[in-house]
Protein backbone atom coordinates (compact mmCIF):
# COMPACT_ATOMS: atom_id res chain seq x y z
CA UNK A 1 0.00 0.00 0.00
CA UNK A 2 2.67 2.29 0.86
CA UNK A 3 4.75 1.63 -2.26
CA UNK A 4 1.61 2.42 -4.25
CA UNK A 5 1.44 5.62 -2.17
CA UNK A 6 4.80 6.68 -2.89
CA UNK A 7 5.18 5.55 -6.19
CA UNK A 8 6.06 9.10 -7.52
CA UNK A 9 8.59 9.78 -4.83
CA UNK A 10 9.83 6.81 -4.93
CA UNK A 11 10.57 6.67 -8.50
CA UNK A 12 11.92 9.89 -8.31
CA UNK A 13 14.12 9.03 -5.71
CA UNK A 14 15.53 6.20 -7.53
CA UNK A 15 15.88 8.95 -10.49
CA UNK A 16 18.26 11.04 -8.70
CA UNK A 17 20.15 8.23 -6.78
CA UNK A 18 21.41 7.30 -10.00
CA UNK A 19 22.45 10.66 -11.35
CA UNK A 20 24.03 10.87 -7.74
CA UNK A 21 26.00 8.11 -8.42
CA UNK A 22 27.01 9.10 -11.96
CA UNK A 23 27.77 12.29 -11.14
CA UNK A 24 29.01 12.03 -7.57
CA UNK A 25 32.09 13.64 -8.30
CA UNK A 26 30.34 17.45 -8.34
CA UNK A 27 27.35 18.12 -5.99
CA UNK A 28 26.31 20.93 -8.02
CA UNK A 29 26.63 19.26 -11.39
CA UNK A 30 24.52 16.53 -9.90
CA UNK A 31 21.99 18.75 -8.64
CA UNK A 32 21.46 20.92 -11.81
CA UNK A 33 20.88 18.11 -13.90
CA UNK A 34 18.52 16.45 -11.43
CA UNK A 35 16.61 19.69 -11.19
CA UNK A 36 16.72 20.12 -15.05
CA UNK A 37 14.95 16.82 -15.34
CA UNK A 38 12.54 17.18 -13.34
CA UNK A 39 11.78 20.76 -15.07
CA UNK A 40 11.68 18.69 -18.64
CA UNK A 41 8.91 16.12 -16.79
CA UNK A 42 7.11 18.73 -15.78
CA UNK A 43 6.81 20.62 -18.68
CA UNK A 44 6.11 17.46 -20.81
CA UNK A 45 3.63 16.96 -18.25
CA UNK A 46 2.14 20.00 -19.21
CA UNK A 47 2.35 19.63 -22.53
CA UNK A 48 0.95 16.35 -22.64
CA UNK A 49 -2.00 17.40 -20.62
CA UNK A 50 -2.85 19.98 -23.15
CA UNK A 51 -3.33 17.97 -25.99
CA UNK A 52 -5.52 15.73 -23.97
CA UNK A 53 -7.53 18.32 -23.01
CA UNK A 54 -8.01 20.04 -26.17
CA UNK A 55 -9.83 16.14 -26.96
CA UNK A 56 -11.40 16.25 -23.95
CA UNK A 57 -12.68 19.81 -24.08
CA UNK A 58 -14.06 19.48 -27.42
CA UNK A 59 -15.75 15.97 -27.15
CA UNK A 60 -17.37 17.14 -23.81
CA UNK A 61 -18.40 20.59 -25.23
CA UNK A 62 -19.95 19.19 -28.09
CA UNK A 63 -21.40 16.33 -25.59
CA UNK A 64 -23.24 19.52 -23.89
CA UNK A 65 -24.61 21.21 -27.13
CA UNK A 66 -25.88 17.79 -28.48
CA UNK A 67 -23.27 17.49 -31.32
CA UNK A 68 -20.44 14.62 -31.93
CA UNK A 69 -17.34 16.30 -31.39
CA UNK A 70 -14.05 15.10 -33.37
CA UNK A 71 -14.95 11.24 -34.29
CA UNK A 72 -12.49 11.13 -37.88
CA UNK A 73 -8.76 10.61 -36.37
CA UNK A 74 -8.57 7.56 -34.68
CA UNK A 75 -11.25 5.40 -32.96
CA UNK A 76 -13.64 8.42 -31.37
CA UNK A 77 -11.61 10.64 -32.64
CA UNK A 78 -8.67 10.02 -29.95
CA UNK A 79 -5.72 11.08 -32.43
CA UNK A 80 -6.80 14.45 -33.58
CA UNK A 81 -4.58 15.98 -31.08
CA UNK A 82 -2.04 14.34 -33.33
CA UNK A 83 -3.44 15.75 -35.91
CA UNK A 84 -3.87 19.00 -34.58
CA UNK A 85 0.38 18.67 -34.36
CA UNK A 86 0.86 17.80 -37.26
CA UNK A 87 -1.27 20.92 -38.97
CA UNK A 88 0.41 23.54 -36.35
CA UNK A 89 4.27 22.12 -37.22
CA UNK A 90 3.65 21.96 -41.28
CA UNK A 91 1.37 25.23 -41.52
CA UNK A 92 2.48 28.36 -43.14
CA UNK A 93 3.43 31.46 -40.79
CA UNK A 94 2.87 34.64 -41.91
CA UNK A 95 4.36 38.20 -40.40
CA UNK A 96 2.44 41.02 -41.25
CA UNK A 97 4.94 43.13 -43.09
CA UNK A 98 4.07 46.79 -40.67
CA UNK A 99 4.44 44.35 -37.39
CA UNK A 100 6.91 45.26 -34.90
CA UNK A 101 9.12 41.76 -35.36
CA UNK A 102 10.78 41.29 -31.90
CA UNK A 103 7.69 41.54 -29.96
CA UNK A 104 5.26 39.55 -32.25
CA UNK A 105 7.78 36.59 -32.71
CA UNK A 106 8.45 36.59 -28.86
CA UNK A 107 4.83 37.18 -27.49
CA UNK A 108 3.92 33.36 -27.45
CA UNK A 109 7.57 32.27 -26.26
CA UNK A 110 6.56 34.45 -23.12
CA UNK A 111 3.26 32.88 -22.45
CA UNK A 112 4.22 29.68 -23.00
CA UNK A 113 7.23 29.93 -20.66
CA UNK A 114 4.84 31.59 -17.69
CA UNK A 115 2.12 29.25 -17.95
CA UNK A 116 4.54 26.22 -17.83
CA UNK A 117 6.85 27.84 -14.95
CA UNK A 118 3.66 27.87 -12.55
CA UNK A 119 3.38 24.43 -12.12
CA UNK A 120 7.13 24.49 -10.74
CA UNK A 121 5.63 24.99 -6.80
CA UNK A 122 2.43 22.43 -7.80
CA UNK A 123 2.33 19.48 -4.82
CA UNK A 124 1.77 16.26 -6.70
CA UNK A 125 2.27 13.97 -3.39
CA UNK A 126 3.51 14.51 -0.12
CA UNK A 127 7.39 14.99 -1.52
CA UNK A 128 6.99 15.50 -5.08
CA UNK A 129 7.04 18.68 -5.96
CA UNK A 130 9.05 21.03 -7.84
CA UNK A 131 10.33 22.88 -5.30
CA UNK A 132 8.70 23.98 -2.09
CA UNK A 133 8.88 27.84 -2.20
CA UNK A 134 7.78 29.39 1.03
CA UNK A 135 6.04 32.59 -0.77
CA UNK A 136 4.27 29.63 -3.04
CA UNK A 137 0.91 31.35 -3.27
CA UNK A 138 2.14 34.79 -4.04
CA UNK A 139 4.14 33.46 -6.73
CA UNK A 140 1.74 31.31 -8.29
CA UNK A 141 0.03 34.76 -8.29
CA UNK A 142 2.84 36.72 -9.56
CA UNK A 143 4.39 34.30 -12.73
CA UNK A 144 -0.09 34.40 -13.59
CA UNK A 145 0.29 37.90 -14.37
CA UNK A 146 3.24 36.99 -16.65
CA UNK A 147 0.71 36.00 -19.28
CA UNK A 148 -0.61 39.43 -19.11
CA UNK A 149 2.09 41.09 -20.47
CA UNK A 150 2.37 38.35 -23.26
CA UNK A 151 -1.19 39.11 -24.46
CA UNK A 152 0.11 43.02 -24.59
CA UNK A 153 3.31 42.70 -26.55
CA UNK A 154 0.94 40.32 -28.95
CA UNK A 155 -1.72 42.96 -29.24
CA UNK A 156 0.41 45.50 -29.54
CA UNK A 157 3.61 43.83 -32.29
CA UNK A 158 0.80 42.67 -34.48
CA UNK A 159 0.15 46.78 -35.38
CA UNK A 160 -3.21 45.36 -36.09
CA UNK A 161 -6.74 47.20 -34.65
CA UNK A 162 -8.44 44.22 -33.86
CA UNK A 163 -5.52 42.92 -32.19
CA UNK A 164 -5.10 45.94 -29.89
CA UNK A 165 -8.50 46.25 -28.93
CA UNK A 166 -8.35 42.75 -27.52
CA UNK A 167 -4.79 43.51 -25.44
CA UNK A 168 -6.40 46.67 -24.42
CA UNK A 169 -9.50 44.57 -23.25
CA UNK A 170 -7.11 41.74 -21.30
CA UNK A 171 -5.41 44.82 -19.16
CA UNK A 172 -8.55 45.60 -17.52
CA UNK A 173 -9.97 42.36 -17.39
CA UNK A 174 -6.65 40.15 -15.95
CA UNK A 175 -5.72 42.91 -14.40
CA UNK A 176 -8.81 43.76 -12.56
CA UNK A 177 -9.63 39.95 -11.56
CA UNK A 178 -6.12 39.41 -9.94
CA UNK A 179 -7.51 41.75 -7.10
CA UNK A 180 -10.47 39.35 -5.96
CA UNK A 181 -8.00 36.72 -6.56
CA UNK A 182 -5.76 37.93 -4.22
CA UNK A 183 -8.15 39.00 -1.67
CA UNK A 184 -9.52 35.40 -1.10
CA UNK A 185 -6.59 33.40 -1.13
CA UNK A 186 -5.75 35.63 1.92
CA UNK A 187 -7.72 33.81 4.45
CA UNK A 188 -6.44 30.57 3.49
CA UNK A 189 -2.91 31.88 3.96
CA UNK A 190 -4.32 33.36 7.72
CA UNK A 191 -5.79 30.07 8.43
CA UNK A 192 -2.56 28.44 8.05
CA UNK A 193 0.19 31.25 8.77
CA UNK A 194 2.21 30.28 5.65
CA UNK A 195 2.09 30.86 1.75
CA UNK A 196 3.83 27.42 1.19
CA UNK A 197 1.17 25.25 -0.59
CA UNK A 198 2.38 22.15 1.38
CA UNK A 199 1.60 23.65 4.65
CA UNK A 200 -1.97 24.47 3.10
CA UNK A 201 -2.80 20.96 2.05
CA UNK A 202 -1.14 20.00 5.45
CA UNK A 203 -3.34 22.31 7.51
CA UNK A 204 -6.07 20.52 5.83
CA UNK A 205 -5.39 17.07 6.66
CA UNK A 206 -4.82 15.25 9.87
CA UNK A 207 -1.52 16.19 10.42
CA UNK A 208 -0.42 17.96 14.03
CA UNK A 209 -3.94 17.82 15.19
CA UNK A 210 -5.65 20.11 12.09
CA UNK A 211 -9.36 18.73 11.97
CA UNK A 212 -8.56 17.47 8.05
CA UNK A 213 -11.70 19.74 6.80
CA UNK A 214 -10.44 21.27 3.49
CA UNK A 215 -10.65 25.33 3.50
CA UNK A 216 -13.96 24.97 0.84
CA UNK A 217 -15.94 24.28 4.42
CA UNK A 218 -14.02 26.99 6.18
CA UNK A 219 -14.63 30.09 2.99
CA UNK A 220 -17.33 28.70 0.63
CA UNK A 221 -17.36 32.90 -0.37
CA UNK A 222 -13.83 32.96 -0.93
CA UNK A 223 -13.70 29.25 -2.61
CA UNK A 224 -16.30 30.44 -5.21
CA UNK A 225 -15.08 33.85 -5.74
CA UNK A 226 -11.53 32.48 -6.53
CA UNK A 227 -13.12 30.28 -9.81
CA UNK A 228 -15.02 32.94 -10.90
CA UNK A 229 -11.94 35.06 -10.97
CA UNK A 230 -9.94 32.37 -11.57
CA UNK A 231 -11.72 31.77 -14.74
CA UNK A 232 -11.64 35.22 -15.50
CA UNK A 233 -7.78 34.91 -14.89
CA UNK A 234 -7.54 32.41 -17.69
CA UNK A 235 -9.75 34.62 -19.87
CA UNK A 236 -11.84 31.16 -20.60
CA UNK A 237 -15.58 31.58 -21.62
CA UNK A 238 -17.69 33.36 -20.06
CA UNK A 239 -15.01 35.79 -20.21
CA UNK A 240 -13.37 35.46 -22.66
CA UNK A 241 -13.69 38.50 -24.18
CA UNK A 242 -10.61 39.33 -25.59
CA UNK A 243 -10.66 37.12 -28.16
CA UNK A 244 -14.63 37.61 -28.87
CA UNK A 245 -14.81 36.40 -32.51
CA UNK A 246 -18.14 38.06 -32.54
CA UNK A 247 -16.73 41.50 -31.84
CA UNK A 248 -12.97 42.10 -32.55
CA UNK A 249 -12.33 38.32 -34.81
CA UNK A 250 -10.19 36.60 -32.54
CA UNK A 251 -8.91 39.74 -30.46
CA UNK A 252 -4.86 39.40 -29.49
CA UNK A 253 -3.92 36.84 -31.80
CA UNK A 254 -5.70 37.28 -35.20
CA UNK A 255 -2.57 38.14 -36.15
CA UNK A 256 -0.78 34.70 -35.60
CA UNK A 257 -1.08 31.09 -37.40
CA UNK A 258 0.73 27.51 -37.12
CA UNK A 259 3.19 26.53 -34.20
CA UNK A 260 2.97 30.38 -32.62
CA UNK A 261 -0.53 30.43 -32.48
CA UNK A 262 -0.76 27.27 -31.18
CA UNK A 263 1.86 28.42 -28.31
CA UNK A 264 -0.93 30.76 -27.17
CA UNK A 265 -3.55 27.58 -27.53
CA UNK A 266 -0.78 25.57 -25.35
CA UNK A 267 -0.61 28.95 -22.71
CA UNK A 268 -3.98 29.28 -21.78
CA UNK A 269 -4.94 25.15 -21.79
CA UNK A 270 -1.92 24.89 -19.31
CA UNK A 271 -2.85 28.65 -17.34
CA UNK A 272 -6.45 27.09 -16.40
CA UNK A 273 -5.21 23.38 -15.59
CA UNK A 274 -3.12 25.39 -13.68
CA UNK A 275 -5.95 27.29 -11.98
CA UNK A 276 -7.73 24.22 -11.39
CA UNK A 277 -4.84 22.51 -9.39
CA UNK A 278 -4.03 25.62 -7.67
CA UNK A 279 -8.37 25.52 -6.84
CA UNK A 280 -7.91 22.03 -5.46
CA UNK A 281 -5.07 22.07 -3.88
CA UNK A 282 -6.09 25.90 -1.74
CA UNK A 283 -9.38 24.84 -1.27
CA UNK A 284 -10.24 21.17 -1.92
CA UNK A 285 -7.71 19.43 0.18
CA UNK A 286 -5.04 18.99 -2.96
CA UNK A 287 -3.39 15.62 -2.15
CA UNK A 288 -5.13 14.67 0.87
CA UNK A 289 -7.52 12.30 0.81
CA UNK A 290 -8.63 8.70 1.94
CA UNK A 291 -7.87 5.43 -0.02
CA UNK A 292 -6.35 5.92 -3.02
CA UNK A 293 -3.13 7.30 -4.01
CA UNK A 294 -2.63 10.91 -3.34
CA UNK A 295 -1.24 11.60 -7.02
CA UNK A 296 -4.63 10.01 -8.23
CA UNK A 297 -6.69 12.42 -6.02
CA UNK A 298 -5.02 15.22 -7.04
CA UNK A 299 -5.71 14.50 -10.57
CA UNK A 300 -9.30 13.59 -9.45
CA UNK A 301 -9.98 17.05 -7.73
CA UNK A 302 -8.38 19.17 -10.70
CA UNK A 303 -10.33 16.87 -13.56
CA UNK A 304 -13.22 17.70 -11.49
CA UNK A 305 -12.40 21.19 -11.22
CA UNK A 306 -11.66 21.66 -15.38
CA UNK A 307 -15.06 19.71 -16.18
CA UNK A 308 -17.02 22.36 -14.23
CA UNK A 309 -14.72 24.87 -16.25
CA UNK A 310 -15.73 23.03 -19.78
CA UNK A 311 -19.40 23.03 -18.49
CA UNK A 312 -19.62 26.91 -18.16
CA UNK A 313 -18.18 27.36 -21.12
CA UNK A 314 -20.47 25.21 -22.52
CA UNK A 315 -23.70 26.43 -21.49
CA UNK A 316 -23.02 30.48 -20.85
CA UNK A 317 -23.26 32.95 -23.38
CA UNK A 318 -20.41 35.48 -22.95
CA UNK A 319 -20.64 38.55 -21.04
CA UNK A 320 -20.76 42.48 -22.23
CA UNK A 321 -17.69 44.73 -20.87
CA UNK A 322 -19.28 46.52 -18.50
CA UNK A 323 -21.17 43.67 -16.95
CA UNK A 324 -17.61 41.92 -16.62
CA UNK A 325 -16.45 45.09 -15.11
CA UNK A 326 -19.13 46.04 -12.81
CA UNK A 327 -19.09 42.23 -11.85
CA UNK A 328 -15.64 42.32 -10.62
CA UNK A 329 -15.16 46.20 -8.90
CA UNK A 330 -18.81 46.60 -7.99
CA UNK A 331 -19.33 43.10 -6.50
CA UNK A 332 -16.59 40.65 -6.20
CA UNK A 333 -14.07 43.52 -4.84
CA UNK A 334 -16.32 45.14 -2.02
CA UNK A 335 -17.80 41.58 -0.85
CA UNK A 336 -14.29 40.33 -0.54
CA UNK A 337 -13.00 43.01 1.48
CA UNK A 338 -16.43 42.63 3.87
CA UNK A 339 -15.47 39.17 3.85
CA UNK A 340 -11.92 39.48 4.81
CA UNK A 341 -12.75 41.80 8.09
CA UNK A 342 -15.33 39.34 8.86
CA UNK A 343 -13.24 36.60 8.64
CA UNK A 344 -10.02 38.78 10.38
CA UNK A 345 -12.04 39.44 13.38
CA UNK A 346 -13.89 35.91 13.81
CA UNK A 347 -10.22 34.05 13.42
CA UNK A 348 -8.53 36.49 16.18
CA UNK A 349 -11.69 36.09 18.75
CA UNK A 350 -11.94 32.11 18.25
CA UNK A 351 -8.58 30.54 18.34
CA UNK A 352 -7.86 26.87 18.33
CA UNK A 353 -4.41 27.17 20.06
CA UNK A 354 -3.91 27.37 23.77
CA UNK A 355 -0.78 28.94 23.61
CA UNK A 356 -2.07 31.80 21.41
CA UNK A 357 -5.72 32.07 23.05
CA UNK A 358 -3.03 32.68 26.39
CA UNK A 359 -0.83 35.28 24.10
CA UNK A 360 -3.15 37.67 22.70
CA UNK A 361 -6.69 36.62 24.14
CA UNK A 362 -9.55 35.19 22.43
CA UNK A 363 -12.17 32.27 23.32
CA UNK A 364 -10.44 28.88 23.04
CA UNK A 365 -12.62 26.54 20.92
CA UNK A 366 -12.20 23.06 19.41
CA UNK A 367 -11.00 23.12 15.71
CA UNK A 368 -14.65 21.66 14.35
CA UNK A 369 -16.08 24.54 16.35
CA UNK A 370 -13.84 27.33 14.56
CA UNK A 371 -15.51 25.18 11.30
CA UNK A 372 -18.33 25.88 11.70
CA UNK A 373 -18.53 29.22 12.96
CA UNK A 374 -16.47 30.59 9.82
CA UNK A 375 -18.47 28.54 7.46
CA UNK A 376 -21.56 30.13 8.93
CA UNK A 377 -20.18 33.80 8.80
CA UNK A 378 -18.48 33.14 5.06
CA UNK A 379 -22.11 31.62 3.86
CA UNK A 380 -24.04 34.47 5.71
CA UNK A 381 -21.84 37.25 3.80
CA UNK A 382 -22.04 35.06 0.85
CA UNK A 383 -26.23 35.04 0.80
CA UNK A 384 -26.63 38.60 2.46
CA UNK A 385 -24.08 40.00 -0.65
CA UNK A 386 -26.44 38.08 -3.35
CA UNK A 387 -29.31 39.38 -1.51
CA UNK A 388 -28.28 43.02 -1.65
CA UNK A 389 -27.18 42.30 -5.34
CA UNK A 390 -30.88 41.08 -6.60
CA UNK A 391 -32.35 43.77 -4.50
CA UNK A 392 -30.31 46.38 -6.24
CA UNK A 393 -31.07 44.38 -9.72
CA UNK A 394 -34.57 44.07 -9.48
CA UNK A 395 -34.88 48.18 -8.66
CA UNK A 396 -32.44 48.79 -11.35
CA UNK A 397 -34.92 46.56 -13.91
CA UNK A 398 -38.10 48.34 -12.13
CA UNK A 399 -36.90 52.20 -12.91
CA UNK A 400 -36.01 51.06 -16.34
CA UNK A 401 -39.63 49.07 -17.31
CA UNK A 402 -41.15 52.56 -15.94
CA UNK A 403 -38.96 54.07 -18.49
CA UNK A 404 -40.45 52.09 -21.06
CA UNK A 405 -43.67 52.59 -20.38
CA UNK A 406 -43.60 56.31 -19.90
CA UNK A 407 -42.42 56.57 -23.41
CA UNK A 408 -44.63 54.44 -24.78
CA UNK A 409 -47.46 56.49 -23.31
CA UNK A 410 -46.18 59.17 -24.54
CA UNK A 411 -45.50 58.34 -28.29
CA UNK A 412 -49.06 57.32 -27.90
CA UNK A 413 -50.68 60.76 -26.98
CA UNK A 414 -48.18 62.00 -29.52
CA UNK A 415 -49.61 59.96 -32.58
CA UNK A 416 -53.28 60.45 -31.38
CA UNK A 417 -52.33 64.08 -31.38
CA UNK B 1 16.34 28.39 0.15
CA UNK B 2 18.65 29.45 -2.52
CA UNK B 3 17.71 25.66 -4.09
CA UNK B 4 14.50 26.33 -4.03
CA UNK B 5 14.33 29.34 -6.50
CA UNK B 6 16.88 28.01 -8.40
CA UNK B 7 14.83 25.26 -9.23
CA UNK B 8 12.57 28.26 -10.85
CA UNK B 9 15.05 29.60 -12.95
CA UNK B 10 15.60 25.60 -14.23
CA UNK B 11 12.31 25.67 -14.79
CA UNK B 12 12.51 28.96 -16.89
CA UNK B 13 15.06 28.13 -19.02
CA UNK B 14 13.67 24.15 -19.91
CA UNK B 15 10.31 25.78 -20.49
CA UNK B 16 12.33 28.49 -23.02
CA UNK B 17 14.27 26.11 -24.09
CA UNK B 18 11.67 23.26 -24.92
CA UNK B 19 9.07 25.89 -26.54
CA UNK B 20 12.10 27.53 -28.55
CA UNK B 21 12.51 23.93 -29.98
CA UNK B 22 8.87 23.56 -31.06
CA UNK B 23 9.18 27.03 -32.69
CA UNK B 24 12.71 26.39 -34.34
CA UNK B 25 11.25 22.68 -35.34
CA UNK B 26 8.04 24.31 -37.15
CA UNK B 27 10.41 26.83 -38.88
CA UNK B 28 12.23 24.47 -40.60
CA UNK B 29 9.31 22.14 -41.44
CA UNK B 30 6.75 24.69 -42.41
CA UNK B 31 6.70 25.89 -46.65
CA UNK B 32 7.80 29.88 -46.68
CA UNK B 33 6.00 31.31 -49.42
CA UNK B 34 5.13 35.21 -48.49
CA UNK B 35 3.60 37.52 -50.95
CA UNK B 36 2.56 40.91 -50.79
CA UNK B 37 -1.74 40.26 -50.41
CA UNK B 38 -0.23 37.99 -47.36
CA UNK B 39 1.49 39.85 -45.38
CA UNK B 40 -1.04 42.80 -45.04
CA UNK B 41 -2.31 43.43 -42.05
CA UNK B 42 -6.14 41.42 -41.21
CA UNK B 43 -9.02 43.67 -41.06
CA UNK B 44 -11.94 41.33 -43.36
CA UNK B 45 -10.29 41.94 -46.62
CA UNK B 46 -10.59 45.64 -46.42
CA UNK B 47 -7.26 47.51 -46.33
CA UNK B 48 -6.40 49.03 -43.10
CA UNK B 49 -6.87 53.24 -42.85
CA UNK B 50 -4.09 55.11 -40.51
CA UNK B 51 -2.63 54.52 -37.82
CA UNK B 52 -2.78 50.98 -35.24
CA UNK B 53 -1.08 52.85 -32.47
CA UNK B 54 -3.17 55.74 -31.48
CA UNK B 55 -4.03 56.95 -28.25
CA UNK B 56 -6.65 54.81 -26.45
CA UNK B 57 -9.26 55.64 -24.09
CA UNK B 58 -8.74 56.81 -20.68
CA UNK B 59 -11.37 54.47 -18.65
CA UNK B 60 -8.52 51.80 -19.35
CA UNK B 61 -6.02 54.03 -17.33
CA UNK B 62 -8.43 54.41 -14.45
CA UNK B 63 -9.14 51.45 -13.56
CA UNK B 64 -5.47 50.43 -14.31
CA UNK B 65 -4.81 52.86 -11.39
CA UNK B 66 -7.42 51.74 -8.95
CA UNK B 67 -5.69 48.18 -9.82
CA UNK B 68 -2.58 49.57 -8.29
CA UNK B 69 -4.10 50.49 -5.38
CA UNK B 70 -5.66 47.13 -4.43
CA UNK B 71 -2.27 45.16 -5.66
CA UNK B 72 -0.02 47.46 -2.93
CA UNK B 73 -2.56 46.97 -0.86
CA UNK B 74 -2.46 43.22 -1.19
CA UNK B 75 1.29 43.09 -0.48
CA UNK B 76 0.57 44.68 2.73
CA UNK B 77 -1.69 42.35 3.62
CA UNK B 78 0.19 38.91 2.33
CA UNK B 79 2.93 39.24 5.59
CA UNK B 80 -0.58 40.51 8.12
CA UNK B 81 -1.69 37.20 6.37
CA UNK B 82 1.43 34.71 7.57
CA UNK B 83 1.89 36.16 10.80
CA UNK B 84 -1.51 36.29 11.28
CA UNK B 85 -1.78 33.78 14.29
CA UNK B 86 1.38 35.87 16.56
CA UNK B 87 -0.78 38.66 16.02
CA UNK B 88 -2.47 40.44 18.76
CA UNK B 89 -5.85 41.64 19.12
CA UNK B 90 -4.63 45.63 18.53
CA UNK B 91 -2.52 44.52 15.77
CA UNK B 92 -5.37 43.19 13.94
CA UNK B 93 -7.53 45.80 14.64
CA UNK B 94 -5.32 47.89 13.08
CA UNK B 95 -4.85 45.83 10.03
CA UNK B 96 -8.65 45.62 9.80
CA UNK B 97 -8.84 49.74 10.01
CA UNK B 98 -6.18 49.79 6.94
CA UNK B 99 -8.41 47.38 4.68
CA UNK B 100 -11.68 50.26 5.98
CA UNK B 101 -9.70 52.83 4.39
CA UNK B 102 -8.77 51.28 1.51
CA UNK B 103 -12.74 49.95 0.68
CA UNK B 104 -13.96 53.44 1.32
CA UNK B 105 -11.24 54.63 -1.25
CA UNK B 106 -12.91 52.02 -3.26
CA UNK B 107 -16.37 53.69 -2.35
CA UNK B 108 -14.96 57.17 -3.39
CA UNK B 109 -14.12 55.88 -6.61
CA UNK B 110 -16.96 53.94 -7.48
CA UNK B 111 -19.11 57.90 -6.74
CA UNK B 112 -16.65 59.28 -8.64
CA UNK B 113 -17.82 57.39 -11.87
CA UNK B 114 -14.03 55.44 -11.92
CA UNK B 115 -15.47 52.42 -12.38
CA UNK B 116 -18.17 52.94 -14.78
CA UNK B 117 -17.96 51.58 -18.00
CA UNK B 118 -20.43 52.97 -20.70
Amino acid sequence: MNFINDLLKIIGDFIAGIIQSILGFSPFLADLVTMGLAAVILCTFAALSFMGLTYVERKVVARIQDRVGPNQAGPFGLLQPIADGIKMFTKEDTTPATADRWVYNLAPLVIAIFALTTYAVLPFAPGVVGTNLNVGVFYIIAIGSGSIVAIIMAGWGSNNKYALLGAFRTVAQLVGYEVPMLLNVLPVVMLTGSMSLIDIVNRQTTLDGNPGIPFIVFFPLSALIFLISGIAETARSPFDLLEAESEIVAGFHVEYSGMKFALFFLGEYVNALAVAFVFSTLFLGGYAGPILPPYVWLLLKAAAVFFVFMWLRGTLPRIRVDQMHNMNWKFFVPVSILHLVVVMALMKLFVTSPAAAQANGGILVTPIVQAAILFTASALVLIGSLAIAARRARIMRLQEEALVAQRRAENIAAVSA
Amino acid sequence: MRTDFAFVGVMLVTAALLMGVALVAAALLRPKKPNKAKLETYECGMETVGDTWVQFRVQYYILALVFVLFDIEAILLFPIAVAFNSLTFFAVANAILFIVVLLIALLYAWRKGALDWE
